[in-house]
């Protein structure tokens, strides 16, 4: 099988013209592998269309997710109402789709919080090695030696429950595997003859690492980060559900698992709906990892 | 002794050195990491003891009292000693040292754990080994899909949907708890494993009911395991059966059967022992959901209600054991592999 990301095959002889247009060229032929196989374009779809839902929201939703109507509460899925109505009166899939902003802002901002400072360390890390390299490489092993969801209890039990904390929270949780990734392409890069040659010219450590290094490394960080979306979601949810992530008249997916759970026996909608969700975005995050990486990384493919 | 046979136990003795040092290292790292978790909370600690009506000398004398004058290190220092004597404070919400509860929770958490480890490996060992025997065929996409689904879905929310239907709707589980009311506290406690006790007592009717209520959330509890395990496997596998002796063994005309479960899993069941080690370390974070969901008085539905209450001691501690369980699985799975890999030594 071709690598998609190798260079051009024999047949296009065409070279592009700038690294602009190099870049673009090797995005469209990911995207084209990409689709290639059905499961990882489904996982598109869905991610594709948790995003159109969270930006066009007021026109998808229909109802208002916290007008109360205390008159319409615990109402069972019916055309005025899809997914039936809360403890409130409040319409759930109205809820739901507005739930798909807090998801996408939890992923998206603890994704931009862990990428950089996992590829600082890491590559920070594999670059000078000694005892830098020592002392980080022992910090993330007392980070990875929590389940990730227990460390990010004793951190809520620290700064308390809410939205910003929760995302603080997993945030703290997620860097270390993405450092011990960045260190590991960082390796053997540190004595390749490109890096030597610009130490030779007299490029400084910082320069080395971020003009020379960091590129080297982002394509595996980044499919590392798409996979780890699926686990942030879950996490996130998690907190919801125990009350310790966003509160309570905010749409969260777990939060609205938490509170429906006590009209539960009589109104399963308040339950599964979220849930449905929750399983339906972060399956697809999966699939969209999986995929990724079996496009870019040609070794774990059998 | 040969020169030989002597420099390989030095090597030996000197990796096993760094090892426990790097573990000693990890386990400081664990405690510094926990201790200042702790200091950071706004929770103010001297306020939860004196109360808001307290006058300023009370509570400058609690506040000496709890050390808090004192510098960090010396803080540090004094919070080692503590945890080494295994006090680890009182705990608000019963007012019991809390390593007293801890001890009284944990058979709970234990009992549903190794039941869900047992789904684990029970389910997760053959769908591994098929998907890797039908490789690229309809049976591996359908494993590939049930493991899929084990990492995606919420094991809150499946463990609510099947409560519901298995409770609520069709009545087959026993409910919230671990045992039936009738039951309740009437067990003589041997071991704290209810299945256990039981059993020994020769209580088979409290048996029945303890079984009817363990076996959904140990079920659903091992989601997770079943979709590591059944992955691991799956590409254990996969390298075995590529190996030039699977290829003599089918020109020698074994049966595909013995290949598999003969030649190739024989191959795998040691780094198949350190999985198993890893996914029951990961089971305990299920277990903080799914006590949580199933109102099991365990060790997970201990840590959420003491961190709902604020109550530092307690999650402080629950947090710090899971760390040392975890560490202590890591160590195990490395001694497992060291004793059963010859190619280790």
């Amino acid at each position: 099988m071709n690598l998609p990301l190798a260079s051009s095959a024999p047949g296009s002889a065409t070279l592009p013209a700038s690294s602009t247009a190099a870049m673009v060229a090797s995005t469209l032929r990911l995207l084209r592998f990409l689709l290639r196989n059905p499961m990882t374009f489904a996982g598109l779809i869905v991610v594709a269309t948790l995003m159109l839902v969270a930006v066009f929201a007021p026109w998808i939703a229909g109802h208002d997710p916290l007008l109360q109507n205390l008159a319409g509460a615990l109402q069972a899925p019916s055309g005025a109402h899809w997914f039936g109505t809360d403890e409130y009166g409040r319409d759930v899939f109205a809820r739901l789709v507005y739930g798909s902003r807090i998801t996408l802002y939890i992923v998206l901002l603890v994704t931009v919080i862990v990428g950089p400072i996992g590829l600082l360390v890491g590559t920070v890390s594999g670059y000078f090695g000694g005892w830098v390299d020592s002392l980080f490489m022992r910090i993330t092993d007392i980070f990875i030696s929590f389940p990730s969801l227990v460390l990010a209890l004793a951190f809520i039990a620290a700064l308390g429950p809410g939205l910003e904390h929760a995302v603080i929270a997993i945030a703290l949780t997620a860097w270390p595997p993405i450092a011990r990734l960045a260190r590991a392409e960082t390796l053997p890069l540190r004595n390749a003859d490109f890096v030597v040659a610009v130490q030779l010219q007299g490029a400084s450590s910082t320069r080395i690492i971020l003009r020379h290094i960091i590129p080297m490394c982002l394509s595996s960080v980044i499919i590392r980060l798409t996979m780890n979306m699926a686990s942030i979601i879950l996490t996130a949810a998690a907190l919801g559900f125990l009350g310790l992530g966003a509160q309570a008249p905010l749409p969260e997916w777990g939060a609205m698992i938490s509170t429906g759970r006590r009209y539960m026996l009589e109104s399963w909608w308040l339950v599964a709906a979220p849930g449905a969700a929750i399983m339906l975005v972060s399956l697809a995050f999966n699939l969209l990892g999986d995929g990724l990486r079996d496009v870019l990384d040609p070794r774990s493919q059998s | 002794m040969s020169t030989a046979s002597f420099s390989i136990w030095t090597t030996r003795a000197a990796s096993a050195t760094r090892r426990g040092g790097s573990v000693a290292v990890t386990l400081l790292g664990l405690l510094l990491l926990t201790f200042f978790i702790g200091r950071v909370m706004p929770l103010d600690p001297v306020l939860a003891i004196v109360g808001p009506d307290a006058d300023a000398s009370a509570y400058a004398q609690v506040y000496k009292e709890l050390g808090l004058d004192k510098p960090l290190w010396t803080q540090f220092a004094i919070y080692l000693g503590d945890l080494l004597h295994g006090d680890f404070g009182m705990a608000l919400l019963t007012g019991n040292p809390v390593i007293t509860d801890i001890a009284r929770v944990f058979p709970a958490t234990l009992e549903l754990a190794t039941l869900a480890i047992l789904f684990g490996v029970l389910a997760g060992l053959p769908l591994g080994v098929y998907a890797a025997t039908h490789q690229g065929r309809a049976g591996d996409h359908v494993a590939r899909l049930i493991t899929l689904f084990g990492y995606s879905t919420p094991i809150f929310w499946i463990g609510m949907m099947a409560f519901l239907v298995f409770y609520a709707w069709l009545g087959w589980a026993g409910g919230v708890g671990r045992i039936g009311l009738a039951y309740d506290g009437l067990i003589p406690k041997h071991t704290g494993l209810l299945l256990i006790d039981t059993a020994w007592s020769g209580e088979w009717e409290a048996f029945r009911s303890a079984l009817r209520h363990i076996l959904l959330p140990a079920v659903i509890l091992s989601f997770n395991s079943v979709a590591y395990i059944s992955r691991m496997t799956r590409s254990f596998m996969l390298e075995q059966l590529s190996q030039e002796y699977i290829i003599t063994a089918r020109v020698k005309g074994l049966s595909q059967r013995r290949i598999v479960w003969g030649h190739a899993f024989g191959n795998i069941r040691v780094q198949l022992l350190t999985i198993v080690a890893l996914a029951y370390g990961g089971l305990l974070e299920g277990a903080v959901l799914i006590e949580t969901v199933f109102a099991w008085p365990g060790f997970g539905q201990y840590l959420t209600s003491s961190l709902l209450l604020g109550d530092m001691n307690a999650v402080m501690a629950c947090v710090l054991l899971i760390g040392l369980i975890f560490v202590t699985l890591n160590l195990i799975s490395d001694a497992l592999y060291k004793i059963f890999d010859p190619r280790t030594r």
